[in-house]
């Protein structure tokens, strides 16, 4: 039995050829890429996209860039003075929306909520915050309180807090139970427990995540002004309707400073923190 | 024994977040400064303000209940935005491969990696909803903008994280290809790519949530998709189709939140 199968096993593995996948992984990998393809086909065929635009726009792009070369510096006090709204807009929005997180991480954590119902409350306001972006925000409260920077602030506050709210409270979820258990075996209350336990175990991540958010907040107060909401976005809405198109340039220069710097100082306060 | 009846009469005190009580009390002041001067210094139309609360109450008596009436305008609008992510996303990844390899400090030359940092530096920096400005102006309202402007949202994100995957690649594989001859393209194809690929499967499908997403919010400045008829439903005040919209963009962005994340899990 063994010698009759013995020559031919060595032949049949040195005729074998390598494959990197099974069949079934193949056919799979088939699968995927004809859905990829068919999305890709069903999209572009039905999309309504008027083609000689498509043809003309580096036409376009080239004729626009021509226009806004060289940048303009006229009434580049409007736009420092404008840029600084925008970074007040951030900053202050920030600073609100941390204070006003920590409450809503604290029932939205798993160990610290008081019952079920606060629990689902505070994950609600989490996921409602989190899925309306700060623009579709911003556009509620000018409706409601005017154009001005008092929505911006308002749209920012509410798209934070979700984001806050989500980390801090996965932080509180992952705090070393000891200290709690120590706390209440020598009888402290709950704001005992909450102020000499948990605070100071999810310090850190408070401190990052705020920078890591304020850094956001910049970016997305820089839009802010085009629905109306404060900031150098409006001015930068303005300069495109009257076709300054130097203006523009300068305007765009002077956001693409604010973000690097923004990041920038965000990135040495993480490293200083933690 | 003496020192032990001394201790018992102190009392334990939190020690404070900052040791240095100059640095503490500095910061705290400053804080306090900062927030008074930005609060009195920011333009707030305190008027117009005071009228919000019942126009706040008027929206929202408008808006419910949200009215699913136009539901097919609402269809047409998501499937709009969805096709603006699906084509941004291919396009996107496809400019993105070659930035990222541009952009790898260990295998691009000393310029070319300049030039690619600088591409993603400045597809980066602005918010999606300046460049779809900028890409209406360019060739009109409607869903091509849109496309444009997550393509250039998509390269800053994709290319700067794979870029960074390609930094942390094993140069083994690579030595290795080169030992036996092989080109520079060759390399790149048997030695880079195979290490690179899961990550770049993960990030497309980020992506292509990321730019669902986004293409809801473009609309709003006029590139196709949902966030125009969002902005229209707002322009004529019909708050409860507004609503509608605004509930089928939650659904939908959680719907997608939790299929790329399924996807993800399974590749990781």
């Amino acid at each position: 039995m063994v010698a009759t199968t013995q020559p031919t096993g060595p032949d049949a593995i040195a005729h074998r050829e390598w494959s990197r996948y099974t069949t079934k992984e193949r056919w799979r990998r088939y699968g995927v890429m004809a859905l990829v393809a068919l999305a890709v086909v069903w999209s572009l065929s039905t999309i309504n996209i008027i083609w000689p635009w498509l043809w003309d726009a580096p036409e376009q792009m080239g004729d626009l860039f021509a226009r806004m070369f060289p940048p303009s510096l006229d009434g580049w006090k409007d736009i420092a003075w404008t840029l600084l709204e925008t970074v007040n807009i951030a900053t202050i929005a920030t600073f609100f929306a941390v204070f006003l997180s920590l409450p809503i991480a604290l029932i939205a954590a798993q160990n610290t909520t008081p019952n079920r119902f606060t629990l689902w409350l505070g994950r609600f306001i989490l996921v409602s915050s989190r899925s309306v972006n700060t623009i579709i925000w911003a556009l509620l409260f000018v409706a409601v309180f005017g154009p001005g920077v008092l929505a911006g602030i308002l749209a920012i506050i509410f798209r934070s807090l979700g984001f806050l709210g989500k980390l801090l409270g996965e932080a509180i979820e992952e705090i070393d139970r000891a200290p709690i258990e120590a706390l209440e075996s020598v009888g402290a209350s709950r704001f005992k427990i909450l102020i000499y336990g948990i605070i100071p175990q999810v310090m850190p991540t408070f401190f990052a995540v705020s920078i890591l958010r304020w850094d956001i907040n910049l970016r997305e107060s820089t839009v802010l002004g085009l629905v109306g909401a404060g900031g150098i976005g409006i001015i930068l809405q303005g300069a495109i309707d009257t076709f300054a198109w130097q203006t523009v340039a300068t305007i765009l220069l002077a956001i693409i400073g604010l973000v690097i710097i923004g990041e920038a100082i965000s990135a040495y306060l993480r490293k200083k923190v933690i | 024994m003496s020192s032990t009846v001394q201790s018992t009469g102190r009392t334990w005190k939190k020690p404070p977040f900052i040791a240095n009580p100059v640095l503490r009390w500095g910061l705290l002041i400053a804080t306090v400064a900062y927030v008074w001067w930005a609060m009195t210094s920011l333009p707030f139309d305190w008027d117009r303000i005071q009228d919000g609360v019942p126009r706040a109450i008027r929206i929202f008596k408008g808006a419910f209940p949200p009215s699913f009436i136009r539901g097919e305008l609402l269809f047409d609008g998501f499937m709009e935005s969805i096709k603006i992510a699906i084509v941004s996303t291919l396009l996107g990844l496809a400019l993105s491969v070659p930035i990222a390899f541009a952009s790898a400090s260990n295998i691009a030359p000393k310029w070319l990696y300049t030039i690619g940092r600088g591409v993603i530096i400045v597809a980066r920096s602005f918010h999606p909803v300046i460049v779809a400005i900028l890409f209406v102006k360019a060739v009109g309202f409607g869903p091509l903008a849109g496309i444009l402007t997550l393509t250039v949202y998509s390269i800053g994100f994709v290319a700067k994280m794979l870029a960074e995957r390609i930094e942390e690649i094993d140069w083994g594989q690579v030595e290795a290809i080169r030992a036996a001859g092989g080109a520079t393209f060759v390399t790149l194809l048997y030695a880079v790519i195979p290490q690179i690929m899961p990550r770049q499967i993960g990030l497309s499908i980020y992506q292509l949530d990321s730019n669902l997403r986004a293409s809801a919010i473009v609309g709003i400045v006029g590139a196709g998709g949902i966030g125009s008829t969002l902005l229209n439903a707002f322009g004529r005040y019909d708050y409860d189709f507004a609503l509608a919209i605004t509930l089928c963009i939650i659904g939908v962005i959680l719907v997608s939140e939790a299929i790329s994340g399924r996807i993800r899990r399974n590749l990781w």
